[in-house]
């Protein structure tokens, strides 16, 4: 495989044709020499489609400084690989997982593509074990299970990060269990402050050890951040279901991902569907998103916390949209609470954990959460209601219950909502906040509680 | 001899040979030395097209492509119950205990069916009977609830010349042997081959006259839909697509399932694996798993077999309806289909249509729900298919082209609606926006097995929600406080039969699946709790007293409070209405 090809035929955004070639496969790696003008420099490429002897090549650190006659290009036989250990801790890689740390690279046999496959269901095993993040809209609401893949739908300059922190922070498996989390953090086109938030996080939290970080900055080449989370996830999947540990993948962020695929896909002249974006967006996403859980025979799991930029606050664009109806739910972060000063902002109504209902209640958390996560979810929706009627008729034309309402909802966003940025929540004390929220309604009006729970827990508080 | 090609060129799931060859429309193919399979999908005298379906990579231009003069099929024969496939019928379990791996490798060769598993076999042919298309010749017990009758293949006709014993066989081995009419033999076995993309053959479609209950209040009593109906639930993420088909494929009266997850999470099919192997069925008592079969073609599965998962399901459906079962597909989701055929298509650079959907679309969609139907098999017996489709609309708007053309081929729509998810209304089934054309067919039905009053009862509860959103209009602007008695009585009804009556908690063991009496009862205490009242409010009574007792909070907890085996309960709660009735007469009258 050591033949080396001169020249290349076309060179357009990010990707390159290569003709005469032999033996190249689809999906293969590649590596440019490119004779510049500021010296030698090498870079990977990618083929993305084939014909005879006509290959197309997306060139992951952009096809800058490359020219027809300047670039030789040698197929490597094989698709894009990652060398792990457990030694990958503490590190810290490059978008395509090249260490950047000037600690060396990671020596070891294991290698393994970073495509990954898919997992068969059969194999999988169903996640029941809730992670608690000390966070009561979380804990109590949208709770999150280990292996789940549970995205962040944000906008710009909404605490977003601070609110991955604080989770990565807090986040203990369930109390009696003494097993460590540990992090591979991903960040595609973030800001460097960004990741020198998470960074510092870490450090503070004296975690850095536990970390794998995997670093595409906003101003690295835009085609790398097409294989940043896919290395990040090999990472995990070796780390969880090899290594048996309990990983947590903060991926972040999820919107300039999809931006660079639509860049790519423009480039190919592919044929549009929604606002630019390619047709296989869902596909691309699934096979992101569905590297979570966990499987038979092996302790460890992979829990995905993506994060994600809805562009313009707009939940209905392609990105938000297609992402929740892959994930398990969605933890919605909302600009009019952030207004108010609640954090974290977290509108509970549109956020959901799909998965929640299997691991909480008795045995996992307490028997009548269900009940009063369904009590408040349906109390809080009544009151936008009421609300929308006081703006039209004024707050004290309404009556006493509407009223109610008002107050249960004032007192929902600055309790129950709101806290701390080290506070760390029990289980117990987000429930016992809930009740007595729900205090301040009627008792009538508690109508998804069932008898006995409502008999057993409304005269404790 | 055997057909091949040579690969020129690949791109994503598609691959192509350059030149003219031999390969026939839709003919499954082997692609590489993996043997990868795929289907060819477009010929020209200078390129045949082909689709893949598995992963691709790895495939060079000047690898072999072999033809197999066969149209994509699957094979039917006992041992579909109780299992799990990927889009291509190919057992998921088998491929993970032969690779030994959790994940799913590319180019793995099983077999769909146990070819070593006996099958303990009861003759139902002798020698000299003359069979025909769908004739029953074998019983075999596939599993607990299910007798798999074997039957004579489409387009054979011939008179048993010889036949085994009854005993163990494999689906492979011949059990009979035909003679035909121009004297030639022909072996018969357990297992017939048929392409997923044609319909099997019927006498003919009959009219639609029975409902498929379902246990679910809404369904049954405000939309039901018919056995051999068609259903679509759309509605955006969150909103309980999934949940209501878990549902329906738990309870329903349907003889067998075959639920398609196509392009859905992993791990919702782990978790039907897992909760249908323990559930027991209402009608047998055996585990849920013995009537069904499940398909599962996850959303990171290669997206062409995405495509084929809906029509392997839909031809193991009409296999079983042949033997005169009634079946119920549950697709989640159509729209995982739709976005596979645009993802394919674009690859081919063919014209969209809307929104970058091929215009064949429309046509594609009518011939897969046209597939369902109440049929007269080609043996006599009756048959049914329904199918149940979820569709995902893009940003929850039901205006995008899946839904709007799934609507026109569907009788029943189910919209599952945002604001009730958010308010953790479920089933979130907007109760103003969906229909069902069964409703009409099924009228005859609901009078003489369910209640003469049945189907009046539904309207009045359909006619006091339509009155309440209108009020809500008013409410939204002016508040409730100003409204006249009678209006507000009527808020008050409509919010008991919303939360008592429509919504319905999947987790309470005898809410989450209603039988049909219970439901008519629960709709005649209301609406005589709703005739009392307003005799109360015509004797200008204000709504605040009659507030002030508890029977409305009562009625609301009925669905809790009577189980479903103790339906005598309802004359007690009759009693309570008349004793509060008098009760506020006599203090205030």
């Amino acid at each position: 495989m050591s033949v080396s090809y001169l020249g290349l035929s076309e060179i357009n955004g990010p990707l390159v044709v290569l003709e005469g070639v032999e033996n190249a496969s689809f999906d293969e790696i590649v590596e440019f020499t490119v004779e510049g003008i500021y010296g030698k420099e090498k870079k990977l490429g990618r083929i993305i489609e084939i014909y005879e002897d006509k290959a197309v090549i997306q060139v992951f650190e952009g096809t800058e400084s490359m020219s027809l006659t300047n670039t030789h290009t040698k197929l490597t036989g094989h698709p894009m690989e990652i060398a792990l250990s457990e030694e990958i801790l503490g590190r810290t890689f490059d978008g395509v997982g090249r260490p950047i740390d000037n600690i060396g690279p990671i020596v070891s046999d294991i290698k393994r593509d970073v495509n990954g496959k898919p997992l068969n269901p059969t194999e999988r095993e169903y996640p029941r074990n809730y992670i608690r993040t000390g966070i009561s809209a979380i804990d109590g609401l949208v709770t999150l299970i280990r292996g789940q893949k549970l995205p962040i739908f944000s906008g710009n300059g909404l605490p977003h990060d601070k609110l991955a922190a604080q989770i990565v922070k807090q986040a203990s498996l369930s109390e009696d269990s003494d097993e460590e989390l540990v992090i591979v953090f991903a960040a595609m086109g973030v800001k460097a402050d960004v990741a020198d938030f998470f960074r510092r996080t870490f450090e503070e939290n004296r975690v850095l050890d536990h970390v794998a970080i995997f670093l595409n900055l906003a101003n690295d080449p835009v085609v790398e951040r097409l294989i940043t989370p896919k290395v990040a996830l090999t990472a995990a999947e070796y780390l969880a279901f090899e290594c048996g540990k309990q990983v947590l993948v903060i991926l972040t962020d999820m919107t300039s991902y999809a931006e660079a695929l639509r860049e790519v896909s423009s480039s190919k002249g592919e044929i549009p569907s929604r606002k630019g974006y390619p047709g296989y967006l869902y596909s691309e996403f699934a096979s992101i998103y569905e590297r979570a859980g966990i499987v038979n025979n092996s302790k460890g799991s992979v829990t995905q916390l993506p994060i994600l930029s809805m562009p313009n606050d707009d939940i209905t664009h392609p990105i938000p949209d297609l992402t929740g109806y892959i994930t398990e739910g969605q933890i919605v972060l909302d600009r009019a609470l952030q207004g108010q000063n609640i954090y974290p902002p977290i509108n509970v109504l549109p956020s959901l954990s799909r998965l929640m209902k299997d691991g909480i209640g008795a045995g996992f958390t307490r028997e009548d959460h269900q009940d009063v996560a369904n009590q408040l979810f349906s109390s809080y929706a009544r009151v936008s209601d009421a609300r929308a009627l006081a703006s039209v008729i004024g707050e004290d034309e309404l009556s006493l219950t509407d009223k109610k309402y008002l107050e249960f909802g004032k007192a929902f966003e600055e309790q129950f909502v709101s806290q701390e940025e080290y506070e760390n929540r029990t289980i117990e004390t987000t429930l016992d906040i809930g009740w007595s929220l729900l205090h301040i309604l009627p008792k009538e009006e508690l109508d998804r509680i069932d008898t006995k729970i409502l008999e057993k827990y409304y005269n404790r508080y | 001899m055997e057909k091949t090609g040579k690969i020129y060129g690949i791109n994503g799931p598609v691959i192509y040979i350059k030149g003219k060859t031999d390969f026939i429309m839709g003919e499954m193919v082997y692609v590489s030395e993996e043997r990868l399979v795929g289907e060819v999908i477009s010929l020209t005298t200078k390129m045949t097209t082909i689709q893949v379906y598995e992963d691709t990579m790895g495939l060079k231009p000047g690898d072999m492509v072999y033809g197999t003069n066969q149209a994509l099929f699957v094979t039917l024969a006992p041992g579909i119950l109780h299992n799990i496939f990927d889009g291509i019928e190919r057992p998921l379990k088998s491929i993970a205990e032969d690779s030994n791996s959790v994940y799913i490798n590319r180019g793995i060769s099983v077999d769909a069916l146990d070819k070593n598993k006996k099958w303990d076999t009861t003759m139902q042919v002798k020698v000299g009977d003359t069979v025909f298309p769908g004739t029953v010749i074998a019983h075999v017990p596939e599993t607990k609830s299910i007798i798999h009758k074997v039957m004579v293949p489409p387009g054979t006709v011939g008179v048993v010349s010889e036949i085994k014993e009854d005993g163990a066989y494999t689906i492979d081995e011949e059990i009979v042997v035909l003679t035909l009419d121009d004297g030639t033999k022909k072996s018969l076995t357990m297992t017939q081959i048929w392409p997923i993309r044609v319909p099997r053959p019927v006498n003919a479609r009959q009219s639609v006259t029975k409902p498929l209950v379902t246990g679910q209040r809404i369904l049954d009593t405000l939309f039901p839909i018919a056995k051999g109906g068609t259903a679509c639930v759309p509605g955006g993420f969150g909103t309980g697509k999934t949940m209501t088909q878990h549902q329906i494929a738990k309870w329903s009266d349907a003889d067998i399932i075959v639920y398609i997850g196509c392009g859905e999470r992993g791990n919702e099919m782990t978790q039907v694996l897992e909760d249908f192997s323990k559930l027991p069925d209402p009608k047998t008592g055996n585990t849920l798993m013995d009537r069904t079969t499940l398909i599962a073609n996850t959303s990171n599965m290669p997206v062409a077999a995405r495509e084929a998962s809906i029509y392997t399901g839909i031809t193991l459906a009409e296999y079983y309806r042949d033997m005169g079962y009634h079946v119920a597909i549950m697709a989640d989701s159509t729209s995982r289909w739709a976005e596979a055929l645009r993802e394919l298509s674009g690859r081919l650079e063919e014209m969209p249509a809307e929104e970058g959907f091929p215009a064949y679309m429309a046509s594609k969609l009518s011939a897969f729900y046209e597939r369902a139907g109440y049929f007269e098999n080609l043996n006599g017996t009756e048959g049914s298919v329904s199918i149940i489709g979820a569709v995902s609309p893009q940003g929850g708007d039901f205006s995008e082209p899946v839904t709007q053309n799934t609507k026109r081929f569907v009788r029943c729509f189910w919209g599952l609606d945002k604001s009730l998810a958010y308010a953790r209304h479920f089933p979130a089934i907007h109760w103003l926006t969906s229909y069902s054309e069964y409703a009409g067919d099924l009228t005859k039905w609901y009078e003489d097995y369910v209640g003469e009053d049945f189907v009046k009862c539904r309207n009045k509860i359909l006619a006091i929600l339509n009155t309440e959103s209108n009020l809500q209009e008013i409410v939204k602007l002016i508040g409730q406080d100003v409204l006249p008695d009678d209006q507000k009585l009527t808020l008050e009804i409509a919010k008991v039969i919303r939360l008592g009556f429509l919504q319905q908690n999947a987790f309470h063991k005898d809410d989450t699946c209603v039988p049909l009496k219970k439901q008519l009862k629960m709709m005649q205490i209301i609406l005589y709790l709703y005739e009392k009242c307003k005799e109360l409010i015509g004797m200008n009574m204000p709504m605040s007293i009659l507030k002030s007792e508890d029977i409305f909070e009562r009625i609301i907890a009925i669905k809790y409070d009577v189980p479903n085996d103790k339906l005598k309960m309802f004359a007690d709660y009759k009693i309570a209405i008349d004793n509060f009735y008098n009760k506020i007469m006599e203090t205030n009258a």
